[in-house]
């Protein structure tokens, strides 16, 4: 078992931590936390452009560069398999073939939580079609389980609502779903502090998947680094072992020879 | 004027009337784009022999920021 390493879809990548390009104050803001967070993996979303003002704009791409990092498009944003399974086969044709997805199909605009139906029947055809799919789900190990069967490269519960950063909310189904899988489980939402990307890591996550954590801290860069090294002690802690948990002190000096 | 529908807006039929046409009309040439022509992916490497008619719809999309 890697260390620091991940191996998703036979390529292995030197950081656990996957990070998004929403919510920047500008692209340069963007490029510069990525770098310092040192992922490899960075979100991307597809949209249609801006007629009539896109012409000559800064581009995110000329920022977040494809020679230099794996981009991963999303289908943030859509509600149907249908509108889903479209994003992708347009992100394949705009990235050159490219075969790695993150699905996402969403319930409702309130919770952004998956519909998990619609998530289903949009992994059977994407797999169909060949995509390599990273698949946003909810924290249920049985439906996390299904997904994993149909083909996904990697199963992504939430850990709360995206965007939220309210932090591990069921760290037991968290637990659950990383002991059954044979897949990389990342944790993709909910995470707001790197305490809590640590959290994740402990219970023996493969990965965490966070956007807003980053970009809405005060100091961007800064918590882009605090990510790296959470993502890091976590997971070192989780191969380490962590001691049991006792009701009551137990003595860290020798008692023997204590004075008077 | 003949008109198509390019991201749900009504846009005039470039000359050529061709896919390139439209990106070139459109100033988005260069770009990193995807499109779709009346629900269709069309690779970059047939844009310039896509013929455009009246009423067709197409969509062209980029990447963005997100998460």
């Amino acid at each position: 078992m890697s260390t620091h390493s991940i191996t998703i879809a036979g390529k292995t990548y030197g950081s656990r931590l996957l990070v998004g390009s929403g919510k920047y104050k500008d692209f340069a803001e963007n490029a510069a936390a990525a770098e310092a967070s040192g992922a490899e993996i960075v979100t991307v979303a597809i949209r249609r452009v801006n007629l009539g003002q896109d012409a000559g704009a800064p581009n995110l791409l000329d920022f977040i560069r494809p020679e230099r990092y794996t981009l991963l498009p999303n289908t943030a944003g859509c509600y149907t398999a249908e509108d889903a399974i479209r994003t992708c086969r347009l992100a394949r044709e705009l990235l050159d073939g490219h075969r790695l997805v993150k699905l996402e199909v969403l319930g409702d605009p309130k919770t952004l939580y998956p519909d998990i139906t619609a998530t289903l029947e949009a992994t059977k055809v994407l797999v169909k079609e060949g995509f390599e799919v990273m698949v946003y789900c909810t924290d249920d190990p049985i439906q996390c389980k299904r997904l994993e069967e149909l083909g996904c490269v990697a199963v992504m519960p939430l850990a709360a609502p995206i965007g939220s950063g309210l932090g591990i909310q069921n760290r037991y189904n968290i637990l659950s779903i990383v002991e059954n899988a044979k897949v990389p489980i990342i944790v993709d939402a909910g995470v707001g502090t790197a305490s809590d990307a640590a959290i994740a890591m402990e219970l023996g996550c493969d990965g965490v998947l966070m956007n807003t954590a980053i970009a809405e801290a005060k100091n961007p860069l800064l918590m882009a680094s605090a990510m790296r090294h959470a993502i890091i002690a976590g997971r070192e802690a989780f191969l380490a072992g962590r001691m049991p948990r006792r009701r009551y002190a137990s003595a860290s000096s020798p008692l023997d020879g204590v004075i008077g | 004027m003949p008109l198509l529908t390019v991201n749900g807006r009504p846009e005039p039929l470039p000359a050529p009337a061709t896919l390139a046409g439209l990106i070139e009309a459109l100033q988005l040439q260069g770009q990193r784009l995807a499109v779709e022509h009346n629900g269709q992916i069309v690779p970059r490497s047939l844009w310039s022999e896509t013929r455009l008619a009246e009423q067709d719809h197409i969509e062209i999309v980029k990447a963005i920021g997100g998460g």
